[in-house]
């Protein structure tokens, strides 16, 4: 356990303490004490920059099953360093805003700081590990605490439907991940991603590789929100804003996208990774700015605009695998797609952040997050205008935020990619920058209808639930630091070239971002393609955001009927449907449909065992003679048992029943097991008393008429082929022996070892004491359980015994 | 003798299946007796009958049975006893509270409530 270990593991400890605060310190906001903690561990991963920044490496190992090759290794490099700075960066920015947000009086704090702290430990979890099994326990971790915050307001119907909803698309993806991990794990012999990346030329080859790779995207594509496993996002969007921020925002949604970087140095050479990817990010791309502009909620357009540039991160992902094809680094123009994932990965949580935190003030504030009614706060709120304006205009790519140059060199991306001679590119290609191109469009117009809308326009104080105004401070100064980030990164981008960007770059393709690469980024660089590109998205976007009222029925061209939502929704209400199906046909409460279907399983699997395997053998070579007085005891056990059947009152087959018991005590006898015989007799005994005092003496019971059992076919089928299948196997077990008994250890050892001339007793006491210890447990139990049911009585307290 | 033994657990266990099949809960509890009673003798059975002498070490026999289900069935001819102990007294004061030993009576699922 080293340091880093207790960094990680310090969100999980301080969790556990959180209630208790909350308990001793009413008075006092519990968020004050949960923000020290992001804010410690922010400036202890800082310390890492100047490590990573040399391509260094730290690597803390811990063992945890070490036979299964599961050690808790973690290791900081670019790349988990620069989501380590995200996750613990906006995560305090995120817990001072909830201190204003959520208010102490009426909110449970505790619940709410918890699940946070959870879903904090384990995203740290998820980006430092480098084993894979540890990573997927914090990947659902985080689902899990993701789910936890969705449905914080639980008595919310919609909280509660957008909970379970993630739950189930990102627990399926991660599942599914898990298979993929089980897959490489087989094909590498190891969970260590490091030892994977390692090993990865010969990976390539292996008949498994495929679908590993098919299974590890579906777990990042379910996280990341991609087309058409998007859909839990917006019903995300349900939980309280400061989680929409931190998780739905800058870091969960980005842990499909750690995934697929952190996996391309195994996977990227594949021709098939390449198009998934880049795919599957553009279509979301395009989606997902296309269909926020439906939106009427605030925060329902975050939503789809998040959906929409994880997609636009997706794709430059893939695109930069296409780098991994070209030998030298001078000509490499497709690593500068990896670059530009980077990049536009901080940027993109900087002012989606402070967006998301814009709308929660316009929420807290007007009481509404519906465009429809807001407008024309600009002047009510001049500050939270402003941080908004900065972060709609760096998500619209506008000079000189640093949306602009991640745009910027995405566009570029897309536009190199028409000089790809791989993969079919040749004829495939022109589709990229033209989806990039079409999305951006979109993605100018959304933003403007996140500013412009509950900014601008005309103030209608009749629809709003209270008047605003200004938010407090303490709510302003996370958006306005985020705020302050968009313009410093926008003007000094190389603030961060060659401290974050360049060492997680090395770590997405380690075998391309060699000491010579060098991440430059610059504000100007001639009339490139991508400045005619961002030129005309101005121009068209302003148009068409003129012309809005006039075409937005266009966005509603699918209806709601066959939407992706309908499909899960119906594919949810049938699983409900099926499960209560079966189960009334399963569980119908009567203890005969559950024998009946007991003893049907037990002659027809083990019949057709028998039967398959060809197992029954009756070998009368080593039969013991039969005795005279065998047979008699034989005769009666027959004619007692079947006699109870014909009984008519229940005192002669308790009768009949204690007889045979006796029986069989005296055939322990013949069959040399005199403590067995003994045993018997003492518990038939008591076994036939407890019999009678139960149902003699109950008076109502003995007057009720008592009839024969009727007979019934089907009843006596089943219980004529329990028979005779038991039959078969007594003599089959008997006859087939397929290994020495193991009994001799014990004749041999029982005085040796234990002192003892009876072997029997003396494996009951000795070689398997814990045996016998726990059937004493389980005569307790049973014992407990008859004291319970003989002294307590269902009648509120009072005791009728 | 183990022939005769199969054939002896065999009806033990088809006249336990019969009265477990029944709807009185007293049939039921002594069907469960009889099976536990076949059991015991199959367990018996299947590692072989009368192989030498008594498992008591002793310099006279050459040959002991085989000590290892005796000692299986020791346990559970204890376990088997406190299961039935505990379905009788379960039975007793079902019959006390609900006034019937029709276990079809007894059924209690959400859909008959």
């Amino acid at each position: 356990m080293s340091l880093l270990h207790w960094a990680v593991l310090s969100p999980f400890l301080l969790a556990l303490i959180v209630p208790i605060l909350y308990k001793l310190f009413r008075q006092i906001h519990t968020g004050w004490f949960v923000l020290i903690l992001p804010i410690l561990l922010f400036t202890y991963f800082s310390r890492f920059i100047s490590l990573t920044k040399q391509g260094d490496i730290v690597m803390e190992s811990a063992t945890w099953i070490p036979s299964l090759g599961i050690d808790v290794d973690f290791y900081v490099d670019g790349l988990g360093l620069l989501f380590a700075l995200l996750i613990t960066g906006i995560g305090s920015l995120v817990v001072l805003y909830s201190i204003f947000y959520l208010s102490k009086e009426k909110e449970k704090l505790n619940q709410f700081y918890v699940f946070l702290l959870l879903f904090m430990g384990a995203m740290l979890g998820v980006v430092l590990s480098d084993n894979l099994i540890v990573l997927y326990s914090f990947w659902e971790f985080t689902s899990l605490s993701s789910f936890l915050l969705i449905g914080y307001w639980n008595e919310r119907e919609r909280s509660r439907y957008g909970a379970q909803k993630s739950l189930l698309i990102t627990v399926l993806g991660g599942l599914s991940m898990l298979g993929g991990i089980i897959l490489l794990s087989i094909m590498g012999n190891t969970f260590s991603i490091r030892e994977l990346i390692a090993k990865s030329g010969e990976l390539m080859d292996h008949s498994l590789f495929v679908p590993a790779l098919l299974l590890v995207l579906l777990g990042a594509f379910t996280k990341s929100a991609q087309f058409p496993f998007h859909i839990w996002l917006p019903d995300a969007m349900e939980a309280p804003t400061p989680v929409s921020a931190y998780l739905h925002s800058a870091t969960m949604v980005k842990a499909g996208i750690y995934l697929v970087a952190r996996l391309s140095p195994v996977f990227a050479e594949s021709g098939l990774w390449f198009w998934l990817v880049s795919i599957a990010g553009l279509i979301t791309l395009f989606w997902g700015s296309f269909f926020a502009i439906k939106q009427t909620d605030l925060k329902g357009i975050l939503a789809f605009s998040t959906i929409s540039q994880l997609g636009l991160i997706m794709s430059l992902l893939g695109l930069g695998a296409a780098a991994l094809h070209y030998e030298t680094l001078g000509e490499n123009i497709y690593l500068a797609a990896t670059v530009a994932a980077v990049f536009h990965l901080i940027n993109h949580a900087t002012f989606k952040g402070s967006l998301f935190m814009v709308a929660g003030i316009i929420d807290h504030e007007t009481g509404t997050r519906d465009i429809r009614k807001l407008g024309g706060l600009m002047q009510l709120m001049p500050i939270t205008f402003t941080v908004a304006v900065i972060g709609a205009f760096s998500m619209a790519g506008l000079p000189p935020f640093n949306g602009f140059l991640s745009k910027e060199m995405f566009l570029a991306s897309m536009v190199n990619v028409l000089q790809l001679n791989i993969f079919n590119m040749e004829t495939w290609g022109v589709l990229f920058p033209v989806v990039a191109w079409v999305a951006s469009v979109f993605t100018f117009i959304y933003s403007m209808i996140v500013v412009l809308k509950p900014f601008t326009g005309k103030l209608q104080l009749q629809l709003l639930e209270r008047k605003p105004h200004e938010a407090p401070v303490g709510m302003l100064i996370s958006p306005i630091i985020l705020a302050s980030l968009v313009i410093i990164f926008g003007i000094f981008p190389n603030l961060l070239s060659s401290s974050i960007i360049k060492p997680a770059v090395a770590g997405i393709q380690p075998s391309l971002a060699g000491p010579d690469f060098q991440v430059h980024i610059a504000f100007w660089h001639g009339f490139e393609p991508e400045v005619w590109m961002t030129i005309g998205i101005i121009a068209f976007g302003i148009l068409l955001y003129k012309t809005l009222p006039k075409w937005q029925k266009v966005t509603q061209w699918i209806p709601e009927r066959i939407s992706l939502n309908a499909l899960y929704d119906n594919v949810v209400r049938g699983l409900e449907r099926s499960a209560s199906f079966v189960m009334k046909v399963l569980m119908t409460g009567s203890i005969r449909t559950y024998l009946l279907s007991i003893f049907l399983f037990f002659i027809f699997s083990l019949g057709f065992t028998l039967y398959w395997k060809d197992a029954f053998k009756l070998d009368a070579g080593n039969f013991a003679p039969i005795g005279i007085y065998e047979l008699v005891l034989a005769g009666i056990i027959v004619i007692g048992s079947v006699a109870i059947l014909f009984a008519r009152s229940r005192l002669t087959s308790i009768i009949i029943l204690g007889a045979v018991g006796y029986t069989i005590s005296l055939f322990f006898v013949l069959l040399r097991a005199p403590d067995l015989a003994l045993t018997q007799l003492v518990i038939e005994t008591i076994s036939v008393a407890l019999f009678l005092l139960c149902f003699f003496h109950l008076p109502l019971m003995a007057s009720r008429k008592e009839e024969r059992m009727t007979f019934k076919l089907n009843n006596a089928m089943i219980s004529i082929g329990v028979g005779v299948i038991v039959t078969l196997i007594a003599l089959s077990a008997h006859s087939n022996k397929l290994f020495d008994s193991i009994s001799s250890y014990y004749l041999e050892n029982a005085y040796k070892e234990a002192g003892g001339k009876n072997v029997v007793n003396v494996i009951l006491v000795d070689f398997r004491g814990l045996d016998t210890m726990f059937e004493i447990t389980v005569l307790s139990i049973a014992a407990l359980g008859i004291f319970a049911m003989i002294k307590l009585r269902l009648t509120g307290g009072k005791d009728k015994s | 003798m183990e022939l005769l033994m199969a054939i002896v657990i065999g009806i033990l266990f088809m006249c336990a299946t019969y009265l477990m099949l029944s709807k009185s809960i007293l049939r039921i509890i002594i069907g469960t007796g009889l099976l536990s009673h076949g059991a015991h003798l199959l367990i018996l059975t299947m590692g072989g009958l009368k192989g030498g002498s008594v498992p008591l070490l002793s310099d006279e026999a050459a040959t002991y049975v085989d000590p290892l289900p005796q000692a299986l069935i020791l346990t559970a001819i204890v376990i088997s006893f406190g299961v039935t102990s505990f379905l009788l007294v379960l039975a007793y004061r079902t019959y006390q509270e609900l006034g019937t030993d029709d276990m079809e009576e007894m059924r209690g699922t959400e859909t008959n409530e």
